[in-house]
């Protein structure tokens, strides 16, 4: 036996066994990308992710809003940090990775492509793209990898109210006038297809999910989970008396769950390739926060090379 | 000259898919003797699978004084937490 097949047997046993790799044990080299893949672009996600929530800040309609809105933002930044540092582990550093994302070569999720129109907008995000994320990321924790799986905890954790913020934020609207239930319709329509968007192509055509599961990076499928996440939604739209935009909606007695209609999955790699109505608004805000913000690092960096020189000179004296 | 062993603060995984936690501190020459002598101190009956060990001189702290300006600030942002949020009782997985 080789080396290396002998250390991926054992790799492979830790897996099975349920037990968690760290970043200083030996692992396959698709291993190490996939997960620096996952996790950088889930990353950038959380970053990109502050854009069109940032957008409905100065203008919530109230000061309650305005703070939750702010929270919300604020957990995303810090989501990002955990999920770069956990990436880091992997042997790559954070200047590579946001090179990655700001010159369009790694990706982050497609939903954030779409602008935020209405205030309403808050609302559908925080319960469907919140809620379909928290279906992503619930069995995350569970990943064989062990800083991914501690960063997930936290962020899951965390983000447990961005999901009911988002639905409060609806079921006011929906119970509001004529026009606020219009508004909040609206915006569930143009968000469902999006958010079911958001757990990746079907299984079938799916080129990282068999290795990941295998590997026990994802636990289930895109399908399952886009299945558990409609089941779970629809009721929840019922609730709010509003519907979802798709005809072909109908509970199967015989799954005891929904069917429900195609996918466009042009519009999804369009939007994946960079054609969505703002990935180049994104994209632009996102190098020029990073761009605006290089003279704080070079004031930090500065006034730390000048504090150790001090250091050095008070103790040689 | 000073022969003091710098002080090692030392942290150990007690097993993986768990961070390492804080456990105690010993003197060493180096971080290799600290960690040599972690493994003997500190894992003697299987407490862990990893260890780190820190120079406790490297480790800036929070100053006890300041605890209050801190971290009461996070006392009062009660909207950070999913009970602040009405949901109707029928909505289920939320």
């Amino acid at each position: 036996m080789t080396q290396v097949s002998s250390l991926e047997e054992k790799f492979l046993q830790v897996i099975d066994a349920e037990d968690k790799i760290e970043p200083k044990d030996w692992m396959p080299e698709e291993y190490r990308k996939t997960l620096i893949r996952q996790i950088s672009q889930h990353a950038h996600s959380e970053i990109v992710g502050m854009l069109p929530e940032g957008n409905w800040i100065t203008r919530a309609p109230s000061l309650k809003r305005k703070l939750a809105l702010l929270a919300k933002v604020q957990d995303e930044a810090g989501h990002g940090l955990y999920l770069y540092s956990a990436c880091e582990t992997l042997g790559i550093d954070r200047e590579t990775l946001l090179e990655q994302l700001h010159t369009g070569k790694a990706k982050y999720s497609s939903i954030f492509n779409y602008p935020t129109l209405t205030w309403a907008d808050m609302g559908a995000i925080g319960w469907l793209v919140d809620g379909a994320a928290i279906m992503n990321q619930v069995p995350l924790c569970r990943c064989s990898y062990g800083p991914y799986a501690r960063a997930m905890v936290r962020v899951c954790k965390e983000e447990s109210f961005h999901q009911r913020q988002g639905y409060e934020i609806m079921t006011v609207l929906a119970k509001g006038s004529a026009e606020q239930k219009a508004m909040a319709q609206d915006a569930l329509n143009r968000w469902w297809w999006p958010s079911l968007m958001m757990f990746g192509p079907n299984d079938s055509d799916s080129t990282h999910s068999e290795m990941s599961i295998r590997w026990k990076i994802k636990r289930f499928s895109n399908d399952e989970l886009r299945q558990r996440f409609v089941d779970m939604t629809i009721p929840q739209a019922d609730l709010l008396g509003l519907t979802v935009p798709d005809p072909m909606l109908k509970y199967n007695e015989a799954k005891k769950g929904y069917d429900f209609g195609p996918i466009d999955w042009d519009e999804f790699w369009n939007v994946v390739k960079g054609n969505g109505p703002c990935n180049e608004e994104r994209l632009n805000a996102r190098v020029k926060a990073h761009e605006n913000g290089s003279w704080v690092r070079e004031a930090a960096a500065a006034y730390a090379q000048k504090q150790a020189q001090i250091h050095n000179i008070s103790k040689t004296a | 000259m000073n022969n003091n062993w710098p002080l090692y603060e030392v942290f150990i995984r007690s097993k993986n898919g768990l961070s390492h936690k804080h456990v105690g501190s010993l003197h060493a020459s180096d971080a290799d003797m600290a960690l040599e002598n972690a493994r003997d101190v500190y894992t003697r009956r299987s407490e862990g699978v990893s260890i780190w060990v820190v120079k406790a001189a490297d480790i800036r702290a929070s100053d006890p004084g300041d605890a209050s300006f801190l971290f009461e600030p996070a006392a009062d942002k009660i909207y950070r937490h999913p009970t602040f949020y009405d949901v109707p009782d029928e909505v289920k997985h939320m």
